[in-house]
């Protein structure tokens, strides 16, 4: 997860539109605003420059998809980590958190889900930690299960609410359009420096896995990006050819090799292949162009 | 921490003269009715474009024409210029594969430094608050304060690891071979090379470090910075009287340079004639840069009579050792009364100046960068800047002079070592390295 007290963006508005909102939610926010909600039928029929609607219903799909994955994923591994098969979940671990990487974004606009997913251990205070990263302390520092029984339980319904709330959430097209470049930040702040997966090595797991949820978003906009700047597409997409090679030399089995056996200068590579991508990537805003 | 409050941090309408709205306010002002539609930049035009255009106008900064120095011309700027200042480095590497991709580069290096030298931000923006700015904003109201950029491609721009990697190999010039090994060198990989090197320099700190962060940004897919050093000298504001800087062995440093005024000594020692070659290098200069690790806690304990006999100076006015003045002429015959010579032998300056028929001209700077882990010691020195027509006759045998008998290596080390052809200026609507690439 991020450091959570940067975080300030997040692809979806959970307070709009949703059936929450329907029921007539009153916070003081909506008391304030004003009453004449329907002055503005002209922004609407200006619309926007671009019609976002089919690439968001899609994207959501593939939320869904990895979300469906997640709890598929998480099930083996909690019930790995409840019979005390250690070598089984050491296994699982790195593998299911690539659902949950892919659509990061998303499940960082729930409240309190990420932290309760994906905290590391100074994220939050010693007595709330839990989730993913609390069992891999146990499994790779303490080589144990024991004790973990509760964090497990508690993971699994936590992706199941992750789950519940995906299906029904709004995706704001704003931060859709730049959901690609948080991904890549959180490439750059946590897994790139070997700080997420401390205990397990297992960061180029989760950093292939951001990559691959920005790649998504990417792939949906190409079209319409390329209807705007043909140039710009062509370059994001040969920077994120570029990235994925540089990925690859890494590849082992199914996954890929501890992060502990990165040199610096392989890990310095990485690193600016990510901020290749990203420079780029952060010029798609262009597709909802006031400009254009 | 995410919460709902954070959607208020989202771009606002920022004029003055309509009250602030949330983004929350705006989705149900707009009354959008489903999913997808949340916050096109069209569809609440009305209501940002007034912050846009504010916010664009106003990144633009009255001038004073004396704090602007001309980045198009016959040569590049920052090499006889004054010196300002405060200075910053960057050795880039490319990573592109192709030679238009560096061409590219050159192309939009040479349009940005053309811009923000003259106090202007990097690129125009755009009034689409869905794009990062382009520019990347702490120059805001800052004057150019004499900014200046310099961009020079060193050796393994044509060749690396014996690859001729963009088809440039038969255009490496001659006077830009690799630097031998000098004497008591103790380079440090993380110090040295770079497929290109930039130095800006500018009478503050900030605007220097605005150039180079917006040509890495700029740069970012086609190279990456190499290294990198910020360096510094005493302000104009705080000398009580114009004159040689002083560096941190707290002595003037760079009283023989040649004068950047004389035409003839500059054609003499600085800048590459028609007559040399390459043609793509008339009018260039070679760029040597060498960061210099003083040992100045062992300097700080030595006497004033070792201080000034290492240098060959006079500690306080800088004149010659046995001379009162400066700028007076260099004796290096004059003796004392026991017949031995009054500047010493094995003085820097005695070394430096050799037979005074080579020269060059130094522009460097002072730098500190946190301590020594490892010895606790201060990491601090010369970041030594110089130009020169042709490296091989002037800058390596007055530095293998100095590297083999200078009494100044007691107290220094070099750690960094650079050569850099730097490009013959542009001329408006063209770009440095045009006959190059």
């Amino acid at each position: 997860m991020t450091h959570m007290k940067k975080r300030t963006k997040t692809l979806i508005g959970l307070t709009l539109f949703t059936s929450l909102a329907l029921a007539g939610c009153s916070s003081a926010q909506d008391a304030a605003a004003p009453a004449t909600d329907k002055k503005d039928s002209a922004a609407q029929t200006q619309a926007q420059a671009v019609d976002l609607k089919q690439p968001i219903a899609d994207y959501r799909t593939y939320v869904i998809e990895q979300a469906d994955a997640l709890i598929a994923s998480t099930t083996q591994f909690v019930n790995a980590v409840k019979s005390g098969n250690i070598e089984e979940a050491k296994k699982l671990y790195a593998p299911t958190r690539q659902y949950y990487e892919r659509i990061e974004p998303i499940a960082e606009a729930f409240d309190n889900l990420d932290p309760d997913v994906d905290a590391r251990e100074n994220d939050v205070d010693a007595s709330e930690w839990k989730g993913f990263h609390k069992i891999e302390k146990a499994l790779w520092e303490a080589n144990t299960t024991k004790g973990e029984e509760q964090t497990a339980d508690e993971l699994l319904s936590n992706v199941q609410l992750l789950r519940a709330k995906v299906e029904t959430a709004d995706i704001e097209p704003a931060l859709f359009v730049t959901g690609p470049v948080e991904l890549l930040n959180e490439v750059s702040a946590t897994k790139v420096t070997g700080e997420e997966e401390r205990y397990s090595h297992t960061d180029l797991y989760d950093f292939a896995a951001n990559v691959e949820g920005a790649d998504k978003i990417f792939t949906l906009l190409q079209s319409t990006l390329k209807a705007h700047d043909a140039q710009l597409t062509d370059t994001i997409a040969s920077r994120f050819a570029d990235l994925n090679n540089a990925l690859s030399k890494y590849k082992k089995d199914s996954g890929y090799v501890s992060y502990t056996e990165l040199s610096k200068e392989q890990t310095k590579e990485l690193s600016q292949a990510v901020d290749a991508l990203a420079e780029p990537l952060s010029q798609m805003g262009t597709v909802l162009g006031a400009n254009k | 921490m995410e919460t709902k409050n954070d959607f208020q941090k989202e771009p606002q309408n920022n004029s003055q003269t309509e009250p602030k709205l949330s983004r929350r306010q705006l989705l149900k002002m707009a009354g959008v009715g489903g999913a997808g539609l949340l916050l096109g930049g069209a569809g609440v035009g009305s209501l940002f474009a007034t912050g846009a255009v504010g916010a664009a106008s106003s990144t633009a900064t009255a001038q004073p024409a004396a704090d602007i120095l001309p980045f198009y011309g016959k040569y590049q700027q920052g090499i006889v210029t004054p010196q300002q200042d405060f200075f910053h480095f960057a050795a880039f590497d490319i990573i592109a594969k192709k030679r238009s991709d560096v061409r590219a580069l050159f192309e939009k290096w040479t349009d940005a430094a053309a811009r923000i030298t003259q106090g202007q931000p990097v690129g125009d923006e755009s009034n689409n608050q869905h794009l990062p700015p382009t520019d990347t904003g702490e120059a805001i109201g800052l004057t150019a304060s004499k900014l200046t950029i310099t961009f020079g491609v060193g050796p393994t721009l044509f060749t690396k690891d014996g690859a001729d990697r963009f088809g440039l190999a038969s255009k490496r010039p001659a006077p830009l071979a690799d630097l031998p090994a000098f004497s008591a060198d103790e380079l440090q990989a993380e110090w040295c090379g770079g497929d290109i090197g930039v130095q800006v320099c500018a009478n503050d700190p900030q605007v220097a470090f605005h150039a180079i962060r917006n040509l890495a940004r700029i740069a970012r897919g086609s190279a990456v910075i190499r290294w990198s050093q910020a360096g510094f000298q005493r302000t104009e504001r705080a000398a009580a009287k114009p004159g040689t800087a002083r560096n941190l062995m707290g002595f003037k440093d760079g009283t023989g340079n040649p004068d950047v005024n004389d035409d003839a000594a500059m054609n003499d020692v600085v800048w590459v004639q028609p007559s040399e070659g390459p043609a793509w290098m008339t009018n260039g200069s070679y760029m040597i840069v060498r960061r210099i690790r003083m040992r100045i806690e062992e300097w700080d304990r030595s006497t004033l009579q070792d201080q000034e006999a290492t240098f060959g100076r006079a500690r306080i006015s800088g004149a010659p050792l046995g001379g009162t003045d400066e700028f007076e002429k260099l004796d290096l015959d004059k003796k004392d009364a026991s017949g031995k010579p009054l500047i010493p032998v094995d003085s820097h300056v005695a070394l430096a100046h050799g037979d005074g028929k080579v020269r060059i001209l130094r522009r460097s700077y002072s730098y500190t960068n946190g301590i020594d882990a490892k010895t606790g010691q201060l990491d601090t020195g010369l970041f030594f800047v110089c130009f020169n027509r042709d490296p091989r006759k002037q800058f390596v045998p007055m530095q293998q002079r100095l590297a083999k008998n200078d009494r100044l290596n007691e107290y220094i080390v070099h750690v960094g070592s650079a050569v850099f052809a730097c490009l013959p200026g542009a001329s408006a609507g063209g770009f440095l390295g045009q006959e190059l690439f």
